[in-house]
Order: C-alpha cells, then sequence, then structure tokens
C-alpha cells in the first residue's frame, strides 16, 4: 500500500508507453505553428522588458501572463513552437532558449513528455547553461524564475529516472533512444552542470566576502544594482539547493549537507527570497538530518518554516506554485511526527504548529510510541507519504528480461530508515520509566522493564547512543528530554528543564519600554 | 627520519586525495585514485569519509565497476568510526542486492550490535569472522574506543565486569588496560583487582549533568547591538 501511494505523484509524467497515443490524439487539434495574437503580444512584450532589464514587469509577465494565458489558451495542448515565436523576437538566441526552457516547464506540468521531448529539454537546458557559464548573459531575471529553471531541472531529472527504471513496457523504439542519447540526463551530467554553476558564479566566495562586509548579494536579494547580470549567481546560489536536492534523491545526505553549508540557513537569505525555494531547502535540510539521527536540528527547522507557511500561506492562493507548497507543508508535519516520536522535543514546536500537528497526526503518534507491528506500519506509512523520490541513477541493463527498477531506490531507504525505528524500539519505554522516578536501582528498572538486568545495561546504552547526536564536526550533543547517568547499580535522572531565556526577555522588555518612553514623550498635556 | 619522511609523504598523497575529490566530486576518471585511496587509510590507519563517499557515489553511477573488496573495507573503516553515522550513510548507496552477500550480512550484523551497545554480541560475532576484520588494521582499539564513549556517556562508576565484557579484555591485559587508563586518562579504580572493583570514570557533561554549560542563555552580539541607542 505504501509503495502504490508512492508511485502515484510521478503517475502523471511517467506514462508507459500511453502518452505516445495521447500525443498523436493532441496534435490532431495542436498545430504548433499557430501563434494567436495574445501569444505574439506575450513574447514581443516580454523579450522587450527583458532587453530593458525591467525585473518587476518580466516577473509579472512570468508569474501572471504566462499563467493565466497558459489557463486560457493552453490547458492541455502545448505553447506554439519556439520556431512560430522567433521572428517575434528578432531570433534572439538567449530568449528562444528561455521560452523553450518554459515551453517544457508547461509541457511537464499539463501533459506527459514523450522521450524525445525529455531528451529535446535536456538539450535546451545544455544550451541555455552553457550561455550562461559562458559569462555573455547580460540579463537580471526575476529570482523566482531563477529558482524555477534549477528547481525543474532536478525534477526532470528525476522524473527521467523514474521513466527509465520503468523498463518493462518500453517500445523497442524507446529503448533504442535511450542507447542513442545515453548522454540525456546523465547523472554526471546533471551533477556536474550544478556544480559549474555554483564554481563559475563563484558565489561561495561572494557569500563568504559578505560576511566580511566587502560584498552585497542577501542584501540586495542577489539583484544587481549596478547593471550588471543576476543571472548567473543567483543561479549558482540557487544550484546548491539543486545539489542538496540531487544527493537527497540519490541517499547522499551527508554530501548533500555539505553542498548547502555556504548557505546559513539560521538566517534570512536569498533562498528565503522564493517561497519554493525556501521550502525545498528546508524539507531536505531537515530530511537529511532525520536520516542522519539529528533530530533536533530537524524539529528546528521543521518547525520554524511550518509556522512560517502557516502564518503567510493566503498569500500564495494565486500562486501556480500553491498546490505544491500545501503538498509540501502536509508531507513536512509528517516528517515532524516521525521526528518527534523518535525524540520527543517538543519544547522546540511552537504552540500553533504543534496544535496543527497533534490535529493531523495525534491520533498516530500516540500508535507509534507503542512501537509494536502496528506501529511501524505507521512509520511506514508517514515515511512513505513524506520521503524524496528517491532515484537510481545508473542506466538500466537492457538485456532480456527488462524489468522495473523504479522501486529500487525508495526500499533500500525505507528499509534502512525502518531498521533504524527498530533499534530504538525499546527506547520509549526506557524513557517513561525515568520520567517518574528521580533515581532507581538498575534491578528495580529490568524488573518494570521484564528483562535482566545485563539486558537493561544494552538497552540504556542505546538510549545513551541515539539520543546523542555527532554533527559533522565530531561534536557530541544530547538531544535527551530525559537523561540519566549509572552509578554502580543506580541509575539517577535528570530532566532537562526547558532553559529560559532571560536574556531575550529582557531585551524585548527593554525596547517595549523605549518604545512607551517616547510614546509618552509625544503625548502633551495640556 | 625514514619513518618521519614516510608520514610525511602519506600526508601529502592523503592531501592531494582529498582535493581530487574536492575539485572533481562528479568526475568519473578519478575511481581509481579513490579505490587506491580506501587501501592507503586501511594500511596506515587514517580515514576519510568525504573521499569513501565520493566512491560509493561513482560506485552508485556506474554499478558495473564496483569491487566488493573495497565496498567491504569502506564498511569496515565506517564501523570503526562510530558514534559517527557513516555506516549508514555508507548502506544508503550501496544496492541492496550487494548487501544480502555474505561479508555485508555480516558487517550489519556487527553494525547492528553496537548501535544497541551489545558489545557481547559484538565480540562473539566478530571472533567468529576474524578474516574480515582482522584485515584492517586498528579494528579492535577503535571499537574498544567507541565502548569507552558510550560508557563514559551512561557512567559516572561502572563495574569491573560490565566494563571488560564491553571493551572485550581479561585478566592481564584489562590490568595492564587499566593501568594505561588510570595513568593517562583519569581513571580511578576504587577496590581491588577482584570482579566488585568499580572504575570512575572521568566526568563529562554527560555523566555529570551539573557539568553542562548553560550556553543557552548567553546573547549574541547583534541582538545587544539593537539596543545601543536607548542604552546610549
Amino acid at each position: 500500500m505504501a509503495a502504490a501511494s508512492y508511485d502515484y505523484e510521478d503517475a502523471p509524467a511517467d506514462y508507459d508507453g500511453s502518452a505516445d497515443a495521447r500525443a498523436s490524439s493532441q496534435d490532431l487539434g495542436y498545430d504548433p505553428n499557430f501563434v494567436p495574437d495574445s501569444v505574439k503580444s506575450f513574447v514581443v512584450h516580454l523579450y522587450r522588458h527583458i532587453r530593458e532589464k525591467n525585473v518587476y514587469e518580466i516577473h509579472q509577465m512570468y508569474e501572471t501572463s504566462f499563467q493565466s494565458l497558459s489557463d486560457r489558451l493552453f490547458k492541455d495542448t502545448p505553447w506554439p513552437s519556439v520556431d512560430a515565436v522567433a521572428h517575434y523576437v528578432d531570433n534572439d538566441h538567449v530568449f528562444c532558449l528561455l521560452y523553450r526552457e518554459m515551453w517544457f516547464r508547461h509541457l511537464y506540468a499539463r501533459l506527459s513528455p514523450t522521450l524525445k521531448q525529455r531528451i529535446d529539454s535536456w538539450d535546451n537546458y545544455c544550451s541555455l547553461f552553457q550561455v550562461v557559464l559562458h559569462g555573455v548573459v547580460n540579463m537580471q531575471l526575476p529570482n523566482q524564475w531563477l529558482w524555477d529553471m534549477v528547481d525543474e531541472f532536478v525534477y526532470q531529472f528525476q522524473s527521467f529516472c523514474q521513466y527509465r527504471a520503468k523498463m518493462k513496457n518500453k517500445t523497442e523504439q524507446e529503448i533504442a533512444l535511450l542507447r542513442q542519447y545515453d548522454q540525456a540526463w546523465n547523472v554526471y551530467g546533471v551533477l556536474n552542470f550544478l556544480q559549474a554553476l555554483v564554481e563559475k558564479s563563484m558565489i561561495i566566495q561572494i557569500l563568504e566576502r559578505e560576511k566580511e562586509g566587502l560584498e552585497q548579494f542577501t542584501a540586495t536579494d542577489g539583484y544587481d544594482y549596478n547593471g550588471g547580470s543576476n543571472v548567473l549567481k543567483v543561479l549558482g546560489y540557487f544550484s546548491m539547493v539543486g545539489l542538496l536536492r540531487v544527493h537527497c534523491l540519490l541517499g547522499d545526505y551527508h554530501t548533500g549537507l555539505k553542498c548547502l553549508q555556504p548557505i546559513d540557513i539560521t538566517q534570512q537569505g536569498v533562498y528565503t527570497s522564493v517561497i519554493g525555494s525556501h521550502i525545498t531547502t528546508i524539507y531536505h535540510y531537515g530530511f537529511a538530518n532525520l536520516m542522519l539521527r539529528r533530530y533536533v536540528d530537524a524539529i528546528r527547522e521543521f518547525n520554524k518554516i511550518l509556522l512560517y507557511i502557516y502564518k503567510t500561506k493566503q498569500y500564495h492562493q494565486k500562486s501556480p506554485q500553491y498546490e505544491q507548497i500545501l503538498k509540501k507543508n502536509e508531507q513536512m508535519y509528517a516528517l515532524l511526527a516521525i521526528c518527534l516520536s523518535l525524540c520527543p522535543q517538543v519544547k522546540h514546536v511552537e504552540e500553533t504548529v504543534n496544535s496543527q500537528l497533534r490535529e493531523k497526526y495525534g491520533e498516530k503518534m500516540i500508535r507509534m510510541q507503542r512501537y509494536d507491528d502496528e506501529a511501524f506500519s505507521i512509520y511506514d506509512e508517514l515515511f512513505s507519504y513524506a520521503c524524496p523520490k528517491f532515484i537510481t541513477p545508473s542506466a538500466p541493463s537492457f538485456e532480456e528480461p527488462l524489468v522495473n527498477y523504479n522501486q529500487d531506490a525508495y526500499r533500500l531507504q525505507l528499509k534502512l530508515f525502518l531498521y533504524e525505528v527498530k533499534q530504538q524500539q525499546l527506547l520509549s519505554g526506557v524513557r517513561s520509566f525515568l520520567k517518574v522516578y528521580s533515581s532507581l536501582y538498575l534491578s528495580e528498572l529490568a524488573t518494570y522493564m521484564e528483562v535482566d538486568e545485563p539486558t537493561l545495561r544494552t538497552i540504556l546504552m542505546t538510549y545513551k547512543h541515539k539520543t546523542h547526536a555527532v554533527d559533522s564536526d565530531g561534536k557530541i550533543t544530547s538531544n535527551a528530554d530525559v537523561d540519566f547517568y549509572i552509578d554502580d547499580n543506580m541509575i539517577h535522572v535528570v530532566e532537562s528543564k526547558p532553559v529560559k531565556r532571560y536574556g531575550d526577555f529582557f531585551l524585548r522588555q527593554i525596547a517595549k519600554l523605549e518604545g512607551l518612553i517616547n510614546d509618552l514623550d509625544r503625548v502633551r498635556l495640556d | 627520519m625514514g619513518r618521519e619522511a614516510q608520514q610525511q609523504q602519506q600526508q601529502q598523497v592523503s592531501f592531494t586525495v582529498e582535493q581530487l575529490v574536492a575539485v572533481n566530486p562528479y568526475n568519473p576518471d578519478i575511481l581509481p585514485d579513490l579505490e587506491n585511496y580506501v587501501n592507503e587509510q586501511v594500511l596506515s590507519q587514517t580515514y576519510s569519509l568525504d573521499a569513501n563517499l565520493c566512491l560509493l557515489r561513482l560506485y552508485q553511477f556506474e554499478p558495473e565497476r564496483m569491487s566488493t573488496q573495497i565496498v567491504a573495507r569502506i564498511l569496515i573503516k565506517a564501523l570503526m568510526a562510530m558514534p559517527a553515522p557513516d555506516f549508514s550513510l555508507c548502506l544508503f548507496l550501496i544496492p541492496e542486492r550487494v548487501q544480502m552477500e555474505d561479508q555485508f550480512k555480516t558487517l550489519i550484523v556487527l553494525s547492528h550490535y553496537l548501535e544497541t551497545g551489545r558489545f557481547r554480541h559484538f565480540w562473539d560475532e566478530a571472533a567468529k569472522h576474524r578474516n574480515i576484520v582482522e584485515a584492517v588494521p586498528g579494528f579492535e582499539q577503535a571499537i574498544q574506543s567507541f565502548a569507552i564513549h558510550v560508557l563514559s556517556l551512561t557512567y559516572q562508576k561502572i563495574p569491573r565486569t560490565v566494563l571488560a565484557e564491553a571493551i572485550n579484555l581479561k585478566g592481564l591485559s584489562l590490568d595492564k588496560f587499566l593501568e594505561h587508563q588510570k595513568a593517562n586518562c583519569g581513571w580511578i579504580l576504587e577496590g581491588d583487582q577482584s570482579t566488585s572493583q568499580l572504575i570512575v570514570l572521568p566526568p563529562n557533561e554527560f555523566n555529570h549533568p551539573e557539568l553542562k554549560k548553560n550556553v543557552a542563555d548567553s546573547i549574541p552580539l547583534e541582538h545587544i547591538t539593537r539596543i545601543f541607542p536607548i542604552l546610549g
């Protein structure tokens, strides 16, 4: 069941040969060379705004006009072909690449791409990124658009891997194409493009220099107010998030987090300037930390973003990303439920988020504490619902018999995760006893838990090992809500009390008082 | 002198491989260098998680180039890096069908015993597979360090027998070990060398919670600067 629901989301994009039939039936009503006047006006204006570096207008057209035209005219057909619009925009090479990027994005979102279209889209990204990497671009594009490029590039890669892994129903023609274009969406190519954008943009150095006050990037949201182009810099910036996501899809959580390191996620940054990028960053950061057993880090960041989404989602209702925002929101609640079940540190969770969580998963979380078969099936269900769409990056063997391997990567991650859960299954029992004692003999606890003393010692050591996370510098931090130490044969319990933040409190009160005094000063008494 | 030169040379080599990984994280051409580097880590008792993950990544991209012998060595080195979660990090990248091979099953069982604090089981199992673990120098010491790490998180005072079981030492070698720890690491032995002897482990913030520094209430300078105008 879990596997089926896991498969579901990709279903529209991953056809099994039937899309060819669909595509040809579409063709009947679709003339790629017909350009309606509204489209003509759209490309002409967009082209002009890009040439004039009018970021505001570009953003309006990109976010609003493109969507409304798509809704009105291209609900289930592609946009006019690039060849049909090229002469309205002076056959401008870069504009045509951008147009095609949007063309494919629209196709992926609303229709099912054929294999040939997937390959063509890859070629288009190659040409587009080559142009950017060679530094001949002088445009200013909205962050939203630049984020969407990186996001879509990774999405299409993921989608291609899932598609390719379903070998069973491939036609001979498709297999021939796959063999012929084996460089299309090749994992090395994908990673190296993202890496090249990071390096060529010098974004890591820029962020370093910014810390020393030598350069501005975050302060201007990545835009260049001196007439330079923001495209390479911001693409490089978002590529770090792209790399985090690709590595998570591959199950390489350590390397993923390493790629994100130049971005300080405890602070606002360019990544928070676009809601999609903000969510993608935190979702993958949190997931990677969950898999690394750094639960508190995951809980803290999930809490922050879930609160943020809760407060701001009304402003995104009309955005084309709205559905995606809601979906990721739900997935992150599921991940938070997992984290808190393994590491009950509710003090890091805001009241609003906590009550949402209880509403959605309260009952399941109680059952997860029981660590019986039903509990494992809930862990399985929540993980499968909320995990990234893992991929197998290697090319298939084209030898008969052709087998589907699109679930392999997901099954492996799920299995290893559940293995971890099983290793921790006795800990919630220990925790509940520790909570009601200040000290007790090992022999007493052994009796309560119905195990012998040597076994109890191993359980207590497991508790210590699993609740003490190791960060990337090898530093140990305790994630335990209830801790203890053993003196010979006596267990002493240490309840971690919530730390009162007096400092913050006084700072706020000082500022408040100052405001009040200023207000009073303005009051004139007759 | 000769040894020093050798060490220097090794450092130089490791420097270049680390550099190689930093500059070409996604380049299949460095695969043979990374494989050699795994063997070198085994011989020189050094460790680089980043380089090993990079190699596992290349194997993941081109499974036909995978050497299971190298993978096994990486996994043993990862076990030796506990309490860090490196072993799981590596498993996440190794296809399930490879994990089904006997030598990997054994390593997974060993990791499971360590993850769940069952040192007795671990040492018994390890003894049955000497061929696997003895291929990597420093293996026993590394696991002993991990055991001592977990014990230090857990105990202020530990019975001699419990300690002996966790680090798999007894008799004379245990006495020697304890004397060494007493002289170098501040361990205190209470009572004579009988089974009722207690060992006082050095205090840390985990077995002596009162030592935990209350860092949570320190205020970053940026926050203070916000009220400078008011104070001034």
